[in-house]
């Protein structure tokens, strides 16, 4: 599994992972900003947002038709679209793309789920590297309780309730994320994780996100020329690629 | 007067496994029906033969289910919406359509089986694969998705000559399928040739895959019954566990 920069990409992409309620999303919301601020082309996406398949997604959820099979399938279709439609142009046109879980949030859900590693990890083998993937790891019990203090009222898939771990949503929701949590620690050295200390402060913590996103990304690079709307527009008759094709060309062809 | 037949044919129980991992908590060997495959492409007959055969199972004393592709409910209607509209790009539109077959397998074609069913597959992973295979997917990735497919009992893929394929299908409906006519792939702008084309390329798959999947070529340029007959003999061979 080759980085985008290895790939000869222009564009980066920094993901980060953790638990439901390690902190990662407000972490990489102020990388955004800060980004942003710098004048870089930056471009965030989040797990399970793709339009075309949000509809059968959550038709899957709200009606409990999920098996581990089709939830890691219909998981692995929305990352497919996102990465093949927003993220490749993207990074094709240099920007930094900010990821919200990345493959790793599949690798370890479907497994605690039952799902077979290696068949996993073949369905997303279609996905580079991130060029930097932080893991936001957070005790089990802080994690918890930043979820569960309020009480919330946690759907069927999320506390893992399809696994049959218990009856009751919180208790399930325990020993799920406590699963994930082995998962993501299993295989953090394989995919050079770099691990922030979630239970710090958020500015201690955004402070080493800035640091080291510094360190690894050249800004001057991914400088903004314009003021363009991000996402650029997307043109949906762009893969017809005999288009530009000479018309004597395409009547040789056809004759031989 | 002449007595009716009474004996029927209790089917012999299947060696059954999935190609790969297949689905987390199915035991195989509780599967106790039947599963039968026909591919091949629109217009290649696969519905009439399909029609012909379940009225004849079940006269001979067998329930039967029919599957197909895109009739899950997770996702049939999200993926004829977003095929409609063509802006799905290649891994997508195969993943999407590996959901629906894993759905359908889950929820008709492995309860069906275990109750003892023979289940007729209109198409199945080949069809799918082949698709994707001309669009430029790796074989291996493929292989690997469809590892949580059962191996069928028999497949039957009907060939046709891709310009036979074309009468038969303008004789339907007088005109070509945008799919079936791969006008995605950009191959031709014209639909005819595009079509000839594509499905020349899917004949040439589906030879690829025959070699490691090793279904039955049964040649569909023959009146429906001559076709009919080859596939109840086949099947009748099945049944019995030959």
């Amino acid at each position: 599994m080759k980085t985008f920069a290895q790939l000869g990409f222009p564009g980066r992409l920094i993901a980060v992972e953790g638990l439901d309620g390690s902190g990662k999303s407000t972490q990489i919301y102020l990388l955004k900003r800060w980004l942003e601020a710098e004048g870089v082309k930056v471009y965030f996406s989040e797990w399970n947002s793709s339009e075309l398949v949000k509809s059968a997604t959550s038709k899957g959820k709200k009606r409990e038709l999920l098996s581990p099979t089709t939830f890691s399938l219909i998981h692995a279709t929305d990352f497919a679209d996102r990465y093949e439609r927003h993220l490749l142009p993207l990074l094709r046109a240099g920007y930094v793309v900010l990821c919200d879980r990345y493959v790793f949030t599949a690798y370890a859900r479907d497994v605690v789920r039952g799902c077979p590693p290696a068949w996993v990890r073949g369905i997303y083998d279609f996905a580079a590297r991130p060029d930097l993937t932080f893991f936001f790891k957070a005790d089990l019990e802080v994690s918890l309780n930043r979820i569960l203090d309020g009480r919330p009222k946690l759907k069927f898939f999320e506390a893992g309730m399809d696994l049959r771990l218990s009856t009751d949503p919180y208790e399930s929701f325990r020993i799920f994320q406590g699963r994930i949590l082995d998962q993501y620690l299993a295989m953090s050295t394989e995919f050079g994780f770099v691990t922030i200390d979630a239970n710090q402060r958020v500015e201690t913590q955004q402070a080493t996100v800035r640091q080291l996103v510094n360190h690894r990304v050249d800004f001057d690079q991914f400088r903004r020329n314009s003021p363009l709307p991000l996402p650029p527009p997307i043109k949906r008759n762009g893969n017809n690629a005999g288009k530009s094709k000479p018309v004597e060309e395409v009547e040789e062809d056809s004759a031989a | 007067m002449k007595k009716p037949k009474n004996k029927l044919v209790v089917p012999s129980v299947s060696n059954r496994s999935f190609y790969g991992d297949g689905i987390p908590g199915v035991k195989p060997e509780e599967l106790a029906g039947k599963l039968i495959v026909v591919e091949g492409a629109d217009g290649s007959g696969r519905s009439t033969q399909i029609a012909s055969l379940v009225e004849w199972l079940e006269i001979t004393g067998h329930a039967t289910v029919q599957v197909g592709l895109k009739r899950s409910t997770l996702v049939s209607e999200e993926l004829e919406r977003a095929q409609n509209g063509n802006i799905l790009s290649r891994t997508t539109l195969s993943l999407f359509y590996a959901t629906d077959f894993a759905d359908q397998l889950e929820n008709v074609i492995l309860p069906s089986l275990k109750a003892g069913f023979v289940v007729l597959a209109d198409r199945y992973i080949y069809t799918l694969m082949a698709r994707d295979m001309v669009r430029g997917m790796d074989i291996a990735w493929l292989k690997n998705l469809y590892g949580v497919a059962l191996k069928p009992d028999a497949v039957f893929y009907l060939a046709i000559e891709p310009n036979d394929l074309v009468q038969r299908n303008l004789a339907k409906t007088a005109t070509l399928d945008y799919w079936e006519s791969g006008m995605d792939l950009g191959l031709s702008r014209d639909l005819f040739d595009s079509f000839i084309e594509y499905q020349t390329l899917m004949r040439l798959a589906f030879r690829k895959l025959q070699k490691s999947y090793g279904f039955t070529i049964v040649d569909g340029n023959r009146p429906v019954d001559e076709v009919n007959a080859e596939l109840r003999t086949k099947i009748e061979a099945v049944l019995v566990g030959k």
